[in-house]
Formats: structure tokens, C-alpha cells, sequence
């Protein structure tokens, strides 16, 4: 069973998902990031693949794909850093790129390797549903990789059905139309949030994108399975400066969860 | 002379929906293996808006007498077709300039924007944003929201910014914002990247005019079909000259590839017609400082494009350069990848000296200073082969004044008078 099924099998509520950069900030910073994450109870943890061009994001994750770039990261380093990564880390593991890295390293090329290392899920915000219909969804069933679509406010209810049908694992609902890392008052956007949750759709759903603190990650729970938070730790990485990622993890992880364990 | 844009067998090409043809973009938004909307979610409704309705709006009949009213009479269309004696004789050939460089604010830059403008009027939009390269689409883009009064933002890579600054002060004026991006090489591709992750955080009220055939799909079909009224004008012009509306050559700069498009647009499917883009070698095509994208490029997606790309193994996009800041690109449209795939279009690189050498040249011969970016089509006039018989119609995309601090530094010694 795909490792993201098995979590919301036994989780549907306050899943925390965190991305960081590949590469970032140290080259060979990748397991030891997943470490520490798993340590510090994370749910989900999504590995951005640097690019030099990401049209998605903010300045923060543009900022921190640039230096894995100039460090030297690249996809087919970052697969040979997770080669055993399943020896030590046992959370469900998600890709996060742009569609021009994996088609340049061969779609079935980089579904076989994600695969065999044990990714449980992809996110490419570029990718037209309809060219993963033709080009990768049977590709992705067959190993067993899920793949997560992006809905936004602006996202009609057809399509997000639509999208939604194309899915598996889970959705991913941006919190408001806007590149990553923009910090926001998420109060205004609950009845988005709810109006998914009542659509009753076939994936639980995770909210992305502006999620920075306890505050702000308990409203994208409200309604939601989980929340994704990426721009704002990597702000925290940046500022490690005696390399101490775990602990630098550990507090930041525990900053946005606390106020949650004694609500919930 | 007046053009009357109906007449005749080429009334314009925007009025017509897209005959299936294999130049034609096809209902999914592709020119044979290239184009497409590679565009994240939070951009779909605003490109699927404007895929759904474009079409019809270009059709009514009060767009279509708007457009070609202000086309007449606030451009300045037709630009003229012009007989450059001293260039033919040079080159042994006759050689006709499609004077887009006299249009209002100075390039074929305009017949987009008005386009678009009239276009985001009718989708109710307040604001626009564009990106800009050698600031003559961010002029123009300025223009037609002073013209329109609206909100106007053009983001300009930093580098840019210092290179044509006469442009910079020129949209300045004219009301807009204009923000630096100051990613990457600070040059074009990362200001569209900031323009469309500026879309992405307004998709309420916010229309984005690009300023060449790339993009997501509708985008490549819609600016060329805008930019079409220079081929329209050509074959109508030469008709009158020559007798014949075909050209034996037609010669266009490509840095997305929009007046390329527009001077090739009535001429694709007529084989005889020689279709040659210039792209801009920058120092030299394997000096790694280049923009020659179908040398050096392979399929790969940029700004919501599958298109040929200059990108690395591992996919990342590579830093492009050229001295004319127009053509410093590191994709081309998906139109341009199709016709260079299909060898309907011949593509051929023109150096920074090249180019400022033909740049001279013109200025010497002909008494018309050019767009850097212009340079560089009539910098391959010399590799063409040509013959008496031959007609030939080089696109003038501009003038230029902006270019006139690189043009001094450039200066070569028999053109500096003594003081
Ligand atoms: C005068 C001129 N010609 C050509 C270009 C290149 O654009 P395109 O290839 O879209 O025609 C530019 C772009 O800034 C320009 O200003």
C-alpha cells in the first residue's frame, strides 16, 4: 500500500506536510533534513527539485533553488542522495518540480526511479491535466506513484471534480491564487476551504501555500486534512547558522504544531 | 497610399478562424509537437477565459473597426514598403524594407498591444502587466494603457534597464510602473517570469499582454495573428510595386519570434516564398554568450511553452546572451520550433558584430538607423545567395534610438567626425 494512503488511512486531521529544496541549504543536506523531519513527527514530507526558472514560487523557494542550483543539486544527484532512503525513513515522501526537469530526464525514466526508491507521490504544478492523462497517468498507476493536482479559489467545481478524479493520495488545495511563501490571513478563506470539504470528493485534501505559524496552519485545518508549510521553512533553514538542522527543525516543527496539540 | 485592410485576397488574417493547416495551431493549442499551456492552476481560469473567447472577439465587427481604426490612424499603418535602392544594388537584388520602425513608438511591438488592449477592455480587466526586453513592447504596452487609461505595470530584467534606458524614461512618462527583475541573468525570461508570477497573484482584475508569439496557448496564435497585418500589408504593397504579391525571401529577426510571425503569417503556406529567421548569436554561436536557440536548444518548456529551449542535462534553462536586449532569449515561440522542425523556415544566426555592422551599414546606405534587434536580419543579407530577379523583403521591427549609447561605443572609426 502507497505510504500516503496508509497515513490518511490512520490520520485525516492536522497531517503536516513540509517541503524543503533539494540541495538546499548545504548540497548533501537532503537525508539529513528528512531525518530530522521524520524525527520531529512530521506526517508528510514534500522534496522540492530545484529549477531555475519556477513560475510558481515566491521569492523565498526561488531564492533557495537558486543556491541548490549553484551548490550543484540536479535530479540525478538527488535520486542517487535518496538511493536507500527508505532504509531510515519510513513517511511518505513526495517529489515537487517543474515539468521541464522530468521530461528532460525521461517521464518513464523518472517514474522507475521514483519507484524504486520508494516515492510515494508528485506534484508539477505545470503539468496540464491532460497531458498527465495521456502521458503519465497509467505510467503512475502502474508503479503505484500517486499524483497531485493544485486547485485554487478560482478553480470551477467541474474542474475540481475533474482534477480531483486525475488525483490520487491527496488534493492540493492552494489557499488563495498566489505563488508561494505570501503570508496571509487565511480567516477570510474558510468558506472555500469548506466549500471543498463539502463537495465530498474522492482524495482528502491538504491547504498550501502562505502557511507560516501556528495560526495560520490551524485555519488551513479547519476544514481540511492537513496543511503543507514550505516558504516558511526554509526562512527557518536559512537562518541555521551553526548547521544544526535538527534542532533548528525541531522548534520549527514544534512552532507550528503546538497550539494545535492542546486545541485537538 | 491607403490600405484598405479588406481587400482583395488577403483581408486580415484576425477576422478568420484558424484554417486547419499545418502552420496552423490546432484546437489543443499545438503546432505539430510544440506549444500547449504548461501553466500552473492558479492561472487556468484567466488563459482558458481568454483560449474560449479570443477568437470571437477578434471577430466582431466593432473589435475589427476599432483595431484597424486605430492601426490607421494612431500607429500609423500601413507602415511603408520601401525600395532601399543603394542596400539592392549592394546585394544584387531588390531589396524592400517593411518600414515597422515608423510606427508610433518606434517598432511592430504596437499592432500586439493595441490587440490586446482592446481585448482585455472587452474581458473587463483594469490592469495590465508585460514584460519587456529591449523596452519597445513595455513602450508600446504603456502606450495603449494611457491611450486606454489603465493601470499599467511592465517588468524589465535590471540589466535591461540600464541598456535601453531612453525606453525606461519613455514608460516612466507614459504612466507605468516599471519594476525590475532582478533574477537570473536580470535580462528577458526573468521578466516574464516575475509578469507571470505577478498574474498568478491578480487573477481577478489583471490581463497579461505578452509581448511575442510565446506563452501558453493562446497566446503564440493570438500575437500572431495581431502581428499578421504586416504580412498582409507586404503582399498587398508588392503587389502594387512589382506586380506580384510574392516575394521570393522574407527576412525577420527572432527573439520570441513576433515579427517573424507576423511578416511570415500570409506567406506560409506559399512554399515558393522563402522564409528565413534570424536569431542572434550573441559572441558567437558555441561561446557559450549566445541566443541561438535552434542550434542550441532542444523540446523543453518555458513560460507555459513547449518550444525549443536552451536548458542544461539536467533540464535547468540556460542564461541566454545577446547584445540587443530584444533577442536575448533563451526559447523561441512554438510556431518558430514547428516551422524550424518542418524545414519550412530557414533559421540563421547573426553575430553582435554582424549585427551592428549591418546596423552601420543601413545608417550608411540608406540613411535608416535600426533596432539592434533589425540588425540582425540584415546582417544575413550577405549569406543569401541572391540574384537580380529576386525580391526580397527584409521586416524593419525598428528604429533605433534606444540603441544609440551601444551604437556609439560600437562606433567604427569612419563614422566619427573629428572635432
Ligand atoms: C525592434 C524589435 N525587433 C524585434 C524584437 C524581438 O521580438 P520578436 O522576436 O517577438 O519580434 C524586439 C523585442 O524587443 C524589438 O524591440
Amino acid at each position: 500500500m502507497n505510504r500516503i494512503d496508509e497515513l490518511f488511512a490512520r490520520k485525516q486531521k492536522n497531517v503536516l506536510t513540509i517541503y524543503f529544496t533539494a540541495g538546499f541549504p548545504q548540497l548533501h543536506d537532503t537525508r539529513r533534513i528528512l531525518k530530522a523531519l521524520q524525527d520531529a513527527e512530521v506526517d508528510m514530507v514534500e522534496i522540492g527539485i530545484p529549477f531555475s526558472d519556477p513560475l510558481a514560487d515566491g521569492p523565498v523557494i526561488q531564492q533557495s533553488s537558486k543556491q541548490a542550483l549553484d551548490n550543484g543539486m540536479s535530479l540525478r544527484l538527488l535520486f542517487n542522495q535518496l538511493r536507500d532512503v527508505r532504509r531510515e525513513i519510513h513517511i511518505p515522501l513526495i517529489l515537487f518540480g517543474y515539468v521541464n526537469v522530468v521530461m528532460q530526464f525521461g517521464i518513464e525514466r523518472f517514474l522507475d526511479t521514483c519507484a524504486e526508491i520508494g516515492i510515494d507521490g508528485l506534484i508539477l504544478p505545470d503539468l496540464p491535466l491532460d497531458e498527465f492523462t495521456h502521458e503519465m497517468a497509467s505510467l503512475c498507476a502502474d508503479r503505484q506513484v500517486h499524483f497531485s493536482f493544485l486547485i485554487t479559489p478560482e478553480t470551477s467545481e467541474p474542474r475540481i471534480r475533474a482534477l480531483d478524479e486525475a488525483s490520487s493520495g491527496f488534493l492540493y488545495v492552494v489557499s488563495s491564487s498566489s505563488t508561494t511563501g505570501k503570508r496571509k490571513d487565511l480567516s477570510a478563506m474558510q468558506p472555500y476551504f469548506q466549500r471543498i470539504q463539502q463537495m465530498q470528493l474522492k482524495n482528502p485534501f491538504l491547504v498550501g501555500f502562505g502557511i507560516h505559524d501556528s495560526m495560520s496552519f490551524q485555519q488551513a485545518c479547519q476544514y481540511s486534512n492537513g496543511a503543507v508549510v514550505g516558504s516558511a521553512y526554509i526562512r527557518a533553514l536559512q537562518e541555521v547558522h551553526d548547521r544544526n538542522v535538527e534542532r533548528v527543525t525541531r522548534d520549527f516543527v514544534a512552532y507550528i504544531l503546538q497550539p494545535i496539540r492542546s486545541t485537538f | 497610399m491607403s490600405i484598405e485592410y479588406r481587400v482583395g485576397g488577403i483581408a486580415p488574417s484576425i477576422l478568420r478562424l484558424a484554417k486547419p493547416g499545418q502552420y496552423q495551431v490546432d484546437e489543443k493549442g499545438y503546432y505539430g509537437q510544440f506549444g500547449g499551456a504548461f501553466i500552473p492552476e492558479m492561472l487556468y481560469r484567466n488563459v482558458a477565459e481568454l483560449r474560449e473567447k479570443y477568437l470571437t472577439i477578434m471577430q466582431e465587427p466593432e473589435f475589427q473597426r476599432e483595431f484597424t481604426q486605430l492601426l490607421r490612424d494612431y500607429v500609423g499603418r500601413p507602415s511603408p514598403l520601401y525600395l532601399a535602392r543603394r542596400l539592392s544594388e549592394k546585394y544584387g537584388a531588390q531589396i524592400f524594407l517593411k518600414r515597422e520602425d515608423l510606427n508610433h513608438t518606434g517598432a511592430h511591438k504596437i499592432n500586439n498591444t493595441i490587440g490586446q488592449i482592446l481585448l482585455a477592455q472587452r474581458l473587463g480587466k483594469k490592469r495590465i502587466i508585460a514584460e519587456t526586453g529591449a523596452g519597445q513592447h513595455g513602450v508600446a504596452t504603456a502606450t495603449v494603457c494611457a491611450l486606454m487609461g489603465m493601470e499599467c505595470v511592465v517588468y524589465m530584467g535590471e540589466l535591461d534597464m540600464q541598456r535601453q534606458a531612453p525606453n525606461v524614461a519613455r514608460m516612466r512618462m507614459l504612466g507605468a510602473q516599471v519594476i525590475p527583475a532582478m533574477s537570473g541573468s536580470r535580462t528577458l525570461k526573468d521578466a516574464t517570469n516575475e509578469a507571470i508570477r505577478d498574474w498568478v497573484n491578480h487573477p481577478e482584475d489583471t490581463h497579461y499582454i505578452i509581448g511575442s508569439v510565446v506563452g501558453p496557448h493562446p497566446y503564440p496564435d493570438m500575437v500572431a495573428r495581431f502581428q499578421s497585418v504586416i504580412s498582409a500589408e507586404i503582399r498587398q504593397q508588392l503587389l502594387e510595386k512589382t506586380g506580384s504579391e510574392l516575394p521570393t525571401h522574407v527576412l525577420a529577426c527572432v527573439g520570441g519570434g513576433s515579427n517573424a510571425a507576423g511578416a511570415f503569417y500570409h506567406f506560409l503556406d506559399h512554399i515558393s516564398v522563402q522564409l528565413i529567421a534570424v536569431e542572434a548569436a550573441g559572441e558567437g554561436i558555441n561561446s557559450g554568450r549566445s541566443a541561438a536557440t535552434t542550434v542550441l536548444g532542444r523540446p523543453g518548456v518555458i513560460h507555459g511553452s513547449k518550444t525549443l529551449l536552451m536548458q542544461t542535462d539536467d533540464g535547468q534553462i540556460i542564461e541566454p546572451y545577446s547584445l540587443s536586449a530584444g533577442l536575448d532569449y533563451p526559447g523561441i515561440g512554438p510556431l518558430h520550433a514547428h516551422l524550424h522542425q518542418t524545414g519550412r523556415a530557414t533559421y540563421l544566426q547573426a553575430t553582435d558584430q554582424e549585427a551592428l555592422d549591418a546596423a552601420f551599414e543601413l545608417t550608411q546606405l540608406e540613411g535608416i538607423i535600426p533596432a539592434l534587434e533589425s540588425a540582425h536580419a540584415l546582417a544575413k543579407l550577405k549569406d543569401l545567395e541572391l540574384k537580380p530577379e529576386h525580391v526580397v523583403v527584409v521586416c524593419l521591427s525598428g528604429r533605433g534610438d534606444k540603441d544609440m549609447d551601444t551604437y556609439l561605443r560600437y562606433l567604427p572609426k569612419e563614422f566619427r567626425t573629428e572635432i
